[in-house]
């Protein structure tokens, strides 16, 4: 209850915010609808390729949101305030990642249903979609967590250039296979490459849970160690 | 624990409490008893470790030292015990911009577990109390920095907490604004314990039933600000008021007298021994001519000069 608390007044700053919240939500729209007029020279630029692959460019922007407003409040007073209060290490990673669920089902819902709009295709299970951008989601606002225990406001741009790289160089914009090497081992240990590959599996081909198991539990693993480390580190932060 | 258990406890107890930052040791073995009801008080200069030791009692800063109760419960083995009892107003203003007074105020009940009903009557009558019903809605972001100071200290009390924590409440306010709070302060007098830290001698003179004096990060006196007052050589300073009061003078009467502070227009004397004679009789044949002579009753900032050689508001 108590994070649920903490949780409303971070949803209030997140959603009184408009700019930063407009910019989180609306800039991957606008890559969609800048990128997919390239569709007819390359069929990479068509909605069912791009979208997944813009999603979570959406979900880096959510990263970078969620990490931003943990380190400014850690910066302030407010916080130690907080601090003072009888509220655990778990509750307080969750009532500052919470906000940012409802803003990644509001930019999934958005990017897909204008997706649909200019012709993206679905052709398997929306639930399982929708269940491995969830998993996703909170591994970006796990990580987002991590770097805003650790990093005071400032250097939170480079960090945010850094997971945006791995991104798209990890395997959700490039393919892994025709960069090869290096950087397809990297990428492969990578939670991106999975997650995207699970989603347009399940898009794109129709696969079931069973054929992206594997992607789905390394994306997960991924996410469990995200927030395990969150809570690591916030604990740390609680007491100097 | 139970409030009758808690009862026969002290409400803050440190045994050798300190605090260093790598080199520097910010508080420096303190051993403190407050009790239950009392408004006490941590006098002394911006640096002196007043923060630190309150940072360490509400469990944000770990003691590299020693160890400290609140209502009984241990800061380091009970840190969420101890937060339940205690609630505190930071020396900066800590507030959630974004939000209205009534959101900031329903927040920290929400926080420190007040029931909802509890939370909504407390937050209103706080309102009333520091005078922002009126703009209660408001984003707070658009108040004043007096009525933001009042604010977070209404965000200490919605908690009704046993123990409350005020660092530094009035730095910065404006005279009318630092009455209205120590009226507030007054009032929680024998009902809650408060710890006041603050670096306005005539703050911890007016509030507080003891005063500890702080320097370097040791206690160096305490009692009430009676006691301390009249453990310096009575309760009385000679004010001297003289223009052009060469180094030579004060040396002069430094070797009279053990504590003779430079003001503006001359020098103050500590104790009731200090006799206008003896004074005109070093600064006459040095040209010095004297103004004027006055008593005044001493102030604890005579006791701090006094106890650490160093003024309080430098």
């Amino acid at each position: 209850m108590r994070s649920l608390e903490l949780a409303k007044r971070n949803f209030r700053e997140v959603w009184r915010d408009p700019l930063s919240l407009g910019i989180t939500i609306g800039l991957p729209v606008l890559l969609l609808l800048v990128l997919q007029l390239f569709g007819g020279v390359d069929p990479f630029f068509t909605p069912t390729v791009l979208a997944p692959g813009i999603v979570l460019f959406g979900f880096v922007m959510l990263m970078f949101s969620s990490a931003m407003i943990l380190s400014r409040d850690r910066e302030s007073a407010l916080f130690s305030r907080l601090l003072t209060a009888p509220v655990r290490a778990r509750d307080f990673v969750a009532a500052y990642s919470l906000p940012y669920l409802p803003v990644a089902i509001i930019q999934g819902i958005l990017l897909f249903a204008i997706g649909l709009f200019l012709g993206l295709e679905v052709s398997g299970s929306v639930v399982l979609v929708v269940l491995v951008l969830l998993v996703t989601a909170v591994f970006y606002i796990g990580l987002g967590m991590v770097l805003g225990s650790l990093l005071p406001l400032a250097p939170l741009s480079g960090a945010y250039a850094v997971v945006l790289l791995l991104t798209i160089f990890g395997g959700a914009w490039m393919d892994l296979e025709a960069i090869g090497g290096v950087f397809q081992s990297v990428g492969n240990a990578l939670p991106f490459a999975h997650a995207l590959d699970a989603t347009r599996d399940v898009m794109v081909e129709g696969a079931g849970f069973g054929a992206i198991a594997t992607d789905f539990f390394w994306v997960l693993g991924y996410t469990l160690v995200a927030v395990a480390l969150a809570l690591v580190f916030f604990r740390r932060k609680m007491t100097d | 624990m139970s409030r009758a258990a808690e009862g026969s406890y002290s409400a803050i107890r440190t045994t050798s409490i300190s605090r260093t930052f790598g080199e520097l040791t910010a508080v420096d073995g303190i051993d403190l008893s407050v009790e239950q009801g009392e408004l006490f008080s941590l006098l002394g200069p911006n640096g002196a470790g007043k923060t630190t030791t309150i940072k360490m009692l509400c469990c944000l800063l770990k003691p590299t030292g020693g160890t400290a109760t609140i209502m009984g419960h241990d800061i380091q083995k009970n840190p969420l015990s101890v937060k339940q009892v205690i609630d505190v107003s930071p020396q900066e203003t800590a507030i959630a911009e974004r939000l209205n007074a009534w959101e900031n105020l329903t927040l920290m009940a929400g926080l420190h577990g007040v029931e909802k009903r509890a939370a909504r009557k407390r937050s209103g009558e706080l309102l009333e109390m520091m005078a922002l019903d009126g703009r209660a809605k408001e984003k707070v972001k658009n108040y004043s920095g007096g009525m933001k100071r009042r604010l977070s200290i209404a965000m200490a009390l919605v908690s009704d907490p046993r123990v409350l924590f005020l660092d530094e409440p009035t730095l910065g306010l404006d005279p009318q604004s630092r009455r209205a709070i120590w009226e507030h302060v007054e009032r929680l007098k024998g009902d809650k314990t408060v710890v006041l830290t603050t670096h306005y001698l005539e703050e911890a003179d007016a509030l507080a039933d003891r005063v500890a004096i702080i320097d370097e990060g040791k206690i160096v006196a305490l009692g009430t600000p009676k006691e301390l007052k009249e453990s310096i050589s009575g309760d009385q300073v000679l004010v001297v008021e003289a223009a052009n009061l060469a180094d030579d003078a004060l040396d002069a009467l430094r070797q009279l007298y053990p504590v003779v502070r430079r003001t503006e227009n001359g020098v103050e004397i500590d104790g009731e021994a200090a006799n206008i004679y003896d004074i005109q009789d070093v600064l006459r044949p040095r040209g010095i001519i004297i103004d004027s002579t006055y008593k005044k009753q001493t102030s604890l900032d005579d006791v701090f000069l006094r106890l650490t050689g160093k003024q309080l508001r430098q």
